[in-house]
């Protein structure tokens, strides 16, 4: 099978987010970098399929400034084939990412399941892994926590409100994104960490694909951190006193219940 | 004034309070503002729209809408669309219309912000504030391309219209090809709680790894039934195996903003006040006076929650009696 895994790189979930000179985005300096959390899902579904289906392959995708091929290794070191980078500029959104990837994978040969974190914990815009699907004329299915495989034909439990879920069949070619509950993501081992140094990853360039900083539709500015909190109020008392105290201020005060 | 096209979402026939958010959003602003509903037999609900300030309600009517998939309901939108032309199109940031709203978009080359927790309207422009980095900071949108303007707007960040119940609606049918799909609902499990999703509660009662057990949770359950409300969950909490991954809140779980959010036994990792410090109203409970956790808080309770919150409970049950 041909798989693939869209992942992106995002500012470790630990950062302390400071704003850049004119408060369009983030001050970058000093900041970890990671794969997206429910990427990983992504690409250790991805690597369970080629174990269980020999002669298959995993490429890994991404798309953003240089900084991101780092990522790419990261997931050739948990056990992906191939990586392709996609030279898309910070700023991007999610339209322009999503034709970029679309268009990158539209030259691939032959694709059998395009698996996606869910969303990336940056812009958590969750647009691109359907945007792409659609791009492709592919179907999608999101947050998905479980799968069963029956050649071409996916059992997917979606995870909706209140604790529900949904049984979702879909037919491959299909993109899938991934939420937290469908695996456990491997640790890479340090040899393979040394291996994938060495793997080669292809770049894509925008012009090759026809896309340009004309298909964004959307600029995030004016960002603002939380505004300080005042100091909130101290309940005193005993468990019994409290609680009194604390049902009033929320009844008469804040009006909430 | 704009025309502005709400998608009403429904599931088993009853409408979602956050459609009603939008509704009347629209309508207070003077919008010419249209509601589309889609599902397999809707027209019982179109008076409801009218009453929360549509205009004029649209049906997409077919077996294939019976269960929610992106695929089918894309296809009724987009039908919508196409007929109506509007200039603003917008539903709630729900399980359902996060998961289909990017598919209209990128067939009909529409602009698309999602998770909008502020919207207002500027004669025909959209103003819209969203959070990054999962509530670590807010953005302002800016639509700076062609196409028309879409937004998914959180549950709970406008409020609620009151609704005129002498309206009744002005309602039509769309119709839209179903045929070949590719995706299909086999069946939906319903979870066991009877509370709303923590994403879409008014009031949210969340707890720690320091509930101890999945069973030290039932007091916060007690809690949340006596207030109609959700059961959140801290990161920690879930990787113990105390709560399911879809209660926890934070920057890898949930982002919300309910009303009232009381945090029992949560110390506040950054990636915890991610994904709740936009509560209107946070009540902390802590045994430990230095807990993170109470720099967001409005009402700091420094205290065991075993005492506490059972307390709590008989005093709200008083309250609602």
């Amino acid at each position: 099978m041909n798989l693939y895994v869209c992942i992106k790189q995002v500012p470790d979930t630990e950062t302390k987010i400071k704003l850049n000179g004119d408060s369009s985005g983030i001050d970058a300096a000093g900041i970890k970098w990671i794969m997206s959390p429910y990427d990983e899902f992504a690409v250790e579904e991805a690597l369970r399929v080629k174990e269980k289906n020999a002669g298959s392959t995993v490429t890994v995708v991404t798309a953003g400034p240089d900084r991101v091929v780092d990522t790419l290794r990261t997931a050739l070191a948990m056990g992906a084939d191939n990586a392709i980078h996609i030279e898309l500029p910070e700023s991007a959104d999610s339209t322009m990412a999503a034709k970029a990837i679309a268009a990158t994978l539209k030259k691939e040969a032959q694709i059998d399941l395009i698996y996606f974190g869910k969303e990336a914990i940056d812009d958590g815009a969750s647009q691109v892994p359907q945007r792409v699907a659609a791009h492709l004329g592919l179907p999608s299915v999101t947050v998905v926590v479980g799968i069963e495989y029956s050649g071409t034909t996916l059992k997917c439990k979606r995870e909706i409100e209140g604790g529900s879920y949904e049984m979702v069949e879909v037919t491959a070619p299909a993109v899938i994104a991934t939420s937290k509950g469908l695996n456990e993501p491997r640790y890479a081992t340090l040899p393979n960490i040394m291996k994938a140094k060495k793997k080669e990853v292809k770049a894509v360039k925008l012009a090759d694909i026809g896309v340009s900083a004309a298909d964004q539709k959307i600029k995030t500015k004016n960002l603002q951190l939380p505004p300080p909190k005042q100091a909130g109020k101290k309940i005193e008392g005993d468990a019994a006193a409290q609680a009194k105290a604390l049902v009033a201020a929320l009844h008469n005060d804040a009006k909430v219940v | 004034m704009a025309k502005v096209l709400v998608f009403v979402e429904q599931r088993d026939g009853k409408l979602k309070k956050s459609s009603f958010e939008l509704l009347g959003a629209s309508a207070a602003a003077g919008n010419e503002t249209h509601a589309v509903l889609i599902g397999d037999s809707v027209a019982g609900l179109a008076n409801e729209c009218a009453q929360y300030g549509a205009n004029k309600v649209h049906m997409v009517q077919d077996a294939a809408l019976k269960n929610f998939t992106g695929e089918a309901y894309a296809r009724a939108m987009i039908a919508a669309v196409k007929a109506i032309s509007p200039e603003i199109v917008l539903a709630s940031h729900t399980p359902i219309g996060k998961d289909f709203f990017p598919i209209v978009a990128a067939m009909t080359d529409g602009a698309l912000a999602t998770d909008c927790t502020s919207l207002a309207f500027n004669g025909a422009k959209l103003a819209l504030k969203r959070p990054v980095y999962s509530g670590k900071a807010t953005a302002e949108v800016e639509f700076v391309g062609t196409g028309v303007q879409m937004a998914t707007v959180r549950p709970n960040a406008i409020g609620l219209p009151k609704p005129d119940a002498s309206k009744t609606a002005d309602a039509s049918a769309i119709a839209a090809d179903f045929s070949g799909l590719k995706t299909k609902v086999l069946e939906v499990v319903k979870g066991n709680s009877g509370r709303p999703d923590v994403t879409e509660a008014g009031i949210v009662v969340s707890g720690g790894r320091s509930l101890k057990s999945a069973d030290g949770f039932k007091i916060l359950e007690e809690m949340a039934d006596v207030l109609g409300g959700a059961v959140g969950a801290s990161r920690a909490a879930v990787d113990a195996g105390y709560r399911p991954h879809g209660d926890q809140v934070g920057q890898t779980g949930k982002v919300v903003s309910p009303a009232l959010y009381i945090a029992c036994g949560i110390s506040g990792a950054i990636q915890h006040l991610a994904g709740m410090r936009t509560s209107k109203v946070i009540v902390a409970i802590n045994t430990d006076p230095q807990a993170p956790i109470f720099q967001v808080a409005d009402y700091i309770v420094v205290g065991d929650l075993f005492q506490i919150v059972p307390a709590l409970t008989a005093e709200f049950k008083k309250l609602k009696e």
